[in-house]
């Protein structure tokens, strides 16, 4: 390139990176400066959710597995996907069925978005275990860790009932029996439950007990569609959404990735 | 401990890195020798971490579901129970205690005090070593008893329930023919029936008594190390919640046991709940 013309695209490229449409977009530079991979981080909505910079070892996939990093990418994914199957859903006994169907033979991606969301949450179980193990295994619960270990076995509990009351909404024999069976065991809730120990003592009836508070029926039924929807996609995802702040939060707060002291 | 290392092959550590990301090579006082700083920039070794980790695991996710499809049995029929009727795969540790104990404890007691039992670990183990870093030597025991009770009787009891349970929750091989008719004797006894006891009070306490004798583990094992110095670090009140999870996770082995030997039903039978 001749220098008239080297010089004439250093003009253009300035009058476009000096220009307001520019800066006001991008707030710093690009070049390689220890400034500006700080800026990249702290400067940026999404990525500063991490700190500008980490200890060594802590981004080693050897210490964390990357574990609590994936689960949280597989509820994004669960997320996402989620919203496009309620496009077409309708949580009916008469509807409930054949949406699904639907969904699997008719829709464009239809199979491969629903495929993405069972799995991923599957997935969801399988990493928020594997997170808990290495948690465990680094010792990385203790002083000054413990609290945000508490609001981990919460979001494990969350997970584990996010995708349980998934399981009934595809409204099949699988679904139906696999909760059946679960909240089954609140019947004999002690106390609580019809069947459990004092239950019937204390007054409570087969319509009025611990599972029909979670089936809305005495058997699973279109209720309890209803309610195991609205607690799928609104109630838990809310909660769960809330104690992962809390939980990212807290990492930073608590003095960033565990370590030898 | 990592800044100990001077040069490694690790991209992280590479000279040219050096320069800009993970700061310079700091002289330490003393030995004079060159350690790498601990703190590195998070752009761009992190968020490259963290991005090859997500990009895989996406890409995995994307393949498996090209390839396998979501379940979708017949519509839902309320009078067709299937058997085996399994709950999902996560929850069949909870389902396989169902063999060995009733539903108000394996369905709910259980539960909870799992849950609990975790919630609580920050508090009940003290030993501060091994925070932050992979060991096994420094906390063996806080090590074995986790492993214990998430491999043993947590996952492998889910590889018990997806793949060896059928028809009437009966146990088949793999390659077994799911037999609904198979037949299996229902010789299960109750503990008391076993040692002979037949009249309802003394079954009641034959019961009541061997209940407390696992328990009394507790109190013996209290008095006998109360004054060892990691006991009295412990105190009573942690010793207590300790050695109470501890001793009634173990209920479940012991049961498993006492079934599969001696077809043992229950170990103690009262007019409210039956252990
Ligand atoms: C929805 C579930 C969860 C998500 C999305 C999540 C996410 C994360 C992430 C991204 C980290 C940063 C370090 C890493 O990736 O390992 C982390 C750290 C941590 N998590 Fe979780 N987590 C979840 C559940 C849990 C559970 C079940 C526990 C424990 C019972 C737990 C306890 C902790 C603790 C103590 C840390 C700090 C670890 C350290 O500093 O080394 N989390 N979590």
């Amino acid at each position: 390139m001749s220098e008239k013309a080297d010089q004439q695209k250093q003009n253009i490229l300035k009058l476009i990176t000096e220009s307001q449409v520019w800066t006001s977009t991008f707030r710093h530079g690009y070049a390689d400066t220890p400034r500006n991979r700080a800026l990249q981080i702290s400067a940026n909505v999404w990525l500063h959710l991490h700190p500008t910079k980490v200890r060594r070892h802590g981004i080693r996939y050897r210490y964390t597995w990357c574990a609590g990093g994936l689960t949280f990418l597989l509820y994004l994914v669960t997320v996402v996907t989620g919203v496009v199957l309620m496009f077409y859903y309708r949580p009916t006994g008469e509807y409930a069925y054949h949406d699904i169907k639907y969904l699997d033979f008719d829709v464009p991606f239809g199979m491969f978005t629903r495929n993405m969301h069972r799995w991923a949450a599957h997935g969801m179980v399988i990493m928020v275990w594997l997170h808990m193990f290495r948690v465990f295994m680094t010792g990385s619960y203790k002083p000054p860790r413990e609290f945000n270990w508490v609001v981990g076995v919460l979001l494990l509990t969350l997970t584990l009932l996010l995708s349980f009351t998934g399981y009934l909404l595809p409204w099949d024999q699988l679904a139906i029996w696999a909760v059946t069976v679960g909240t089954n065991m609140a019947r004999a809730a002690p106390l609580v439950g019809t069947e459990g120990p004092f239950g019937p003592e204390i007054g409570v009836t087969p319509r009025y007990n611990m599972r029909t508070l979670l089936t809305a029926a005495v058997n699973v039924g279109p209720p309890t569609l209803m309610r195991f929807y609205v607690l799928h996609c609104i109630f838990i995802p809310v909660i769960a959404s809330m104690l992962m702040i809390l939980h990212f939060w807290r990492i930073r707060k608590d003095g960033g990735i565990s370590g030898p002291l | 401990m990592s800044s100990e290392v001077v040069h490694s092959d690790h991209p992280i550590d590479r000279p040219a890195d050096l320069k800009v990301g993970a700061g310079k090579l700091r002289i330490r006082a003393g030995t004079g020798e060159e350690v790498l700083p601990d703190k590195i920039h998070s752009w761009p070794y992190f968020v490259r971490v963290e991005f090859i980790a997500g990009l895989i695991m996406f890409l995995f996710l994307c393949v498996w579901s090209l390839a396998i499809d979501a379940p979708m049995e017949e519509p839902a029929n309320p009078s067709m129970t299937p058997n085996p009727s399994k709950a999902p795969w996560y929850f069949l540790g909870l389902q396989e205690m169902l063999v060995y104990f009733d539903p108000w404890l394996a369905g709910v007691v259980f539960p909870t005090l799992i849950i609990v039992g975790l919630m609580v670990i920050p508090y009940i183990d003290i030993n501060p070593r091994g925070n932050g870093y992979y060991t096994f030597k420094e906390r063996w025991f806080a090590i074995l008893t986790f492993f214990f009770g998430f491999h043993v009787l947590w996952v492998v009891q889910i590889f018990i329930g997806v793949f060896l349970r059928g028809p009437g929750w009966n146990f088949f091989m793999p390659w077994e023919f799911w037999d609904s008719h198979k037949i299996v004797a229902l010789n299960n006894i109750d503990w008391p029936y076993l040692l002979g006891a037949r009249g309802y009070w003394t079954s009641f306490m034959i019961g009541g008594a061997t209940v407390g004798g696992f328990f009394s583990v507790i109190p013996l094992f209290w008095k006998m190390f109360e004054n060892k110095p990691a006991m009295r670090q412990l105190g009573f009140v942690r010793y207590l919640v300790v050695s109470g999870l501890f001793m009634t996770m173990m209920l479940m082995p012991f049961k498993m046991v006492l079934r599969w030997t001696l077809n043992v039903k229950y170990l103690w039978i009262t007019p409210w709940f039956n252990i």
